[in-house]
């Protein structure tokens, strides 16, 4: 099968084309590093199958930073037969030294200029003509976001195919050509094809930027947006998910219970308490999650992230790390796996295993799903939004803290270099797609380990059979026992105990773990947790489940990133070691004050 | 009040928001320098100081249609002649 590349400067819109061309999800954004590996889908063009790869972005041919090294071992391993090389018009003036650069490859290639809708705007004008006579490339303009110029890139794509493909050059670096002689060359193309108004006129990203980026207001305007967030979810998330809860119930009643009637007691409670409660209470979850993602690939699709990257970088300095490792940890707030994966765009090794040790401080989605539900139990409507904005800065203080402490160890002197893109806005397909995207995954999480882990809990709950459920006689009422000497000075019962060891497996777990533990679901779990807790052991343990490891995944993902076993393990241990000392402290204070 | 003769050369990180200047020559090490060509850092070219963060952070500058944020470090190994 035929193979096309899409090779070009990280942020200039190849995963947008690839999402175009194979009606794929691959993730977007306007950050330059959102895509760090590559992913492949086929088509049928001009007749035939070919297979489309969407690669990392790259600067050049010189570059060694981990994503980067995803294109170079790519092209060495593959001589793509077609790479479309995807540039942004609005910035061909510089992004013509990869063209340049690539074209000594001798590979087949199609050049498109995208992000013509923006080029147009800034009043910049490309004559694609003159400029495939220049440069003997085929050139066209192209909007991947809105479509514009799609069809003809798509026919020239196919037209390109039919040709064989040359040999690609034995050795990337020698045979690239000096510098200098590409500086010449990038000269005399845009001399008669390109013209660039000699000033843009003052457009909304300055504006904009204004105000995001002022010295005194930039980071307050930060904190008062993650804010309105956490207002959000619980003006508009809360009510939803209790609606769903009701749903669920009142199927439980209508349905499940009379279709399960005949199966013997044992096994009904196992089906309708274990599987059903547990499953209904995280499924519940769902429309909270699809608000989260919306928001967050608005968030991320705007360009925010470098801005924020600007605010933290003097704090991020301090700390041994960067702008980049900040922008990490607020990717981390969907999942940590991505942000983790993320760090490939640092080149020095210390510097991006400092920044995978704070990455999973990040509070995730996941548990956020335990916070809402938690705090929605114990804390007034008006107090539990400050809890959760209470949280996320636990999550920052957790980070800074471990990167302060171990940052010798870590020593880089890695530059810091970053654009900054105009503001975008994602257009309601891209928001759709993302929203999409999450619930899959999340589906796919919870069927994975949340079934599993809510049939071991009832199990362990009810467990020899002579025992009453989930009592000290129980197998999980055992091993709470066990650990209680090590709970019981941070405030952790041993109900809350199981739920934290499952936990370990997945965050999506814990609630639904509780909600098998109490024989309960929904809203009869959260009134069960107020009456059993108070807010300050209540606290203790969403402390405990912020800092401790996020789930299995983000240690594999740990593992194969750093491919070091003795870093991943001391990942583990010294997040397990931080909750416990920061409930400890946390709980043993708010006791000792009184509460 | 400029504190320098105009066409003086200095760092780029010496210039204050609002300033232009031409880009003199670049003294970085070879990834360095790399990145900054691709960034469009090339001797000739005009750049604009748009903006600093607090506390000595990192600047905004724009060459060309590229809006570019670097350390005062990084901006200390570009020569540029202001205009
Ligand atoms: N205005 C406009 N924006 C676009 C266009 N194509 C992509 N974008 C936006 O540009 C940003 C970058 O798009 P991506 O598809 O993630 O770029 P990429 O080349 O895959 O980036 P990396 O994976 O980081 O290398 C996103 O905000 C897109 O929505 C376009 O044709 N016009
Ligand atoms: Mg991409």
């Amino acid at each position: 099968m035929k193979k096309i590349a899409l090779l070009g400067m990280p942020n200039t819109g190849k995963s947008t084309l690839f999402n175009r061309m194979t009606g794929a999800a691959a993730r977007v954004g306007n950050w330059p590093g959102i895509t760090v590996e590559l992913l492949s889908g086929k088509i049928l063009l001009g007749g035939d199958m070919v297979e489309i790869v969407d690669l990392p972005g790259i600067y050049d041919l010189h570059g060694f930073s981990d994503d980067e090294q995803v294109v170079r071992h790519f092209l060495r391993d593959n001589v793509p037969d077609l790479a479309l090389v995807v540039l942004n018009a609005t910035q061909i003036e510089r992004q013509l030294s990869l063209l340049l650069q690539l074209k000594q490859l001798n590979l087949n290639m199609v050049v498109l200029l995208n992000m013509a809708d923006e080029a147009r705007k800034f009043g910049i004008t490309v004559d694609t003509g003159k400029m495939t006579e220049a440069l003997g490339i085929p050139i066209f303009l192209l909007s991947a976001k809105y479509g514009t110029g799609y069809n003809e890139s798509m026919q020239a794509a196919a037209r390109a195919l039919r040709y064989t493909t040359p040999g690609l050059a034995e050795n990337l670096r020698d045979q690239l050509k000096q510098d200098g002689q590409i500086e010449t060359e990038m000269a005399r193309v845009l001399q008669h094809s390109v013209q660039v108004p000699a000033r843009l006129p003052d457009n909304l990203t300055n504006q904009l930027d204004h105000l995001m980026l002022h010295p005194w207001l930039g980071l307050p305007i930060f904190f008062g947006i993650m804010y309105l967030l956490f207002q959000a979810i619980f003006f508009f998330g809360q009510p939803l998910q209790t609606g769903v809860n009701a749903l669920f119930g009142w199927l439980r009643e209508a349905a499940i219970v009379p279709l399960l009637a005949f199966l013997p007691a044992m096994l009904q409670g196992l089906l309708l308490d274990g599987v059903y409660n547990g499953v209904a209470t995280v499924a519940a979850f769902v429309p909270l999650i699809v608000l989260f993602f919306l928001f967050m690939a608005i968030v991320e699709d705007t360009g925010y992230l470098s801005r924020a990257a600007f605010l933290m970088d003097v704090l991020m300095a301090k700390m041994g790390l960067d702008g980049r490792s900040f922008v990490m940890l607020l990717m981390g707030f969907g999942c940590n796996v991505p942000a983790l994966m993320g760090t490939r765009v640092m080149r020095s090794r210390p510097l991006r295993l400092l920044s995978m040790l704070v990455v999973p401080f990040s509070l995730c989605s996941a548990r956020l799903q335990v916070f809402v539900f938690v705090t929605a139990a114990l804390f007034s409507p008006k107090a539990a939004p400050l809890v959760l904005f209470s949280l996320y800065l636990f999550s920052f203080a957790s980070a800074i803290l471990t990167a302060l402490l171990f940052k010798r160890y870590f020593p880089s002197s890695e530059p810091f270099l970053l654009e900054l893109p105009p503001y975008r806005f994602p257009t309601l397909r891209q928001m759709m797609l993302r929203g999409w995207h999450e619930v899959q995954h999340f589906l796919r999480r919870a069927t994975l380990f949340i079934v599993a882990g809510v049939v071991l809990v009832w199990l362990l709950t009810h467990l020899p059979p002579s025992a009453a459920p989930a009592s000290a006689d129980t197998l999980a009422g055992i091993i709470g026992g066990w650990l209680h000497p090590l709970f019981e000075p941070v405030g952790i019962t041993p109900e809350l105990t199981i739920a934290l060891i499952f936990g370990f497996v997945a965050k999506e777990i814990v609630i639904g773990s509780l909600a098998v533990i109490y024989g309960l679901g929904g809203e009869a779990l959260s009134g069960a947790l107020a009456q059993q807790l108070d807010w300050v052991q209540a606290y203790s343990f969403m402390l405990f489940t912020l800092i401790y490891t996020p789930c299995l995944s983000t240690i594999a993902t740990l593992r194969s990133e750093s491919k070091n076993a003795g870093f991943t393990l001391f990942a583990i241990a010294w997040s397990l070691v931080l909750a416990w000392m920061a409930s400890l402290a946390f709980y043993q204070t708010a006791r000792a004050l009184g509460y | 009040m400029k504190t320098a003769h105009p066409h003086t050369a200095t760092t780029l990180s010496s210039l204050h928001p609002g300033e232009t200047a031409t880009i003199a020559s670049i003294h970085a090490e070879e990834a360095l320098h790399q990145r900054l060509l691709a960034m469009g850092f090339r001797t000739g070219k005009k750049v604009e100081l748009i903006r600093r963060a607090r506390f000595s952070g990192p600047l905004q500058v724009r060459i060309g249609t590229t809006d570019i944020l670097l350390r005062k470090a990084e901006a200390e190994k570009i020569t540029v002649h202001r205009t």
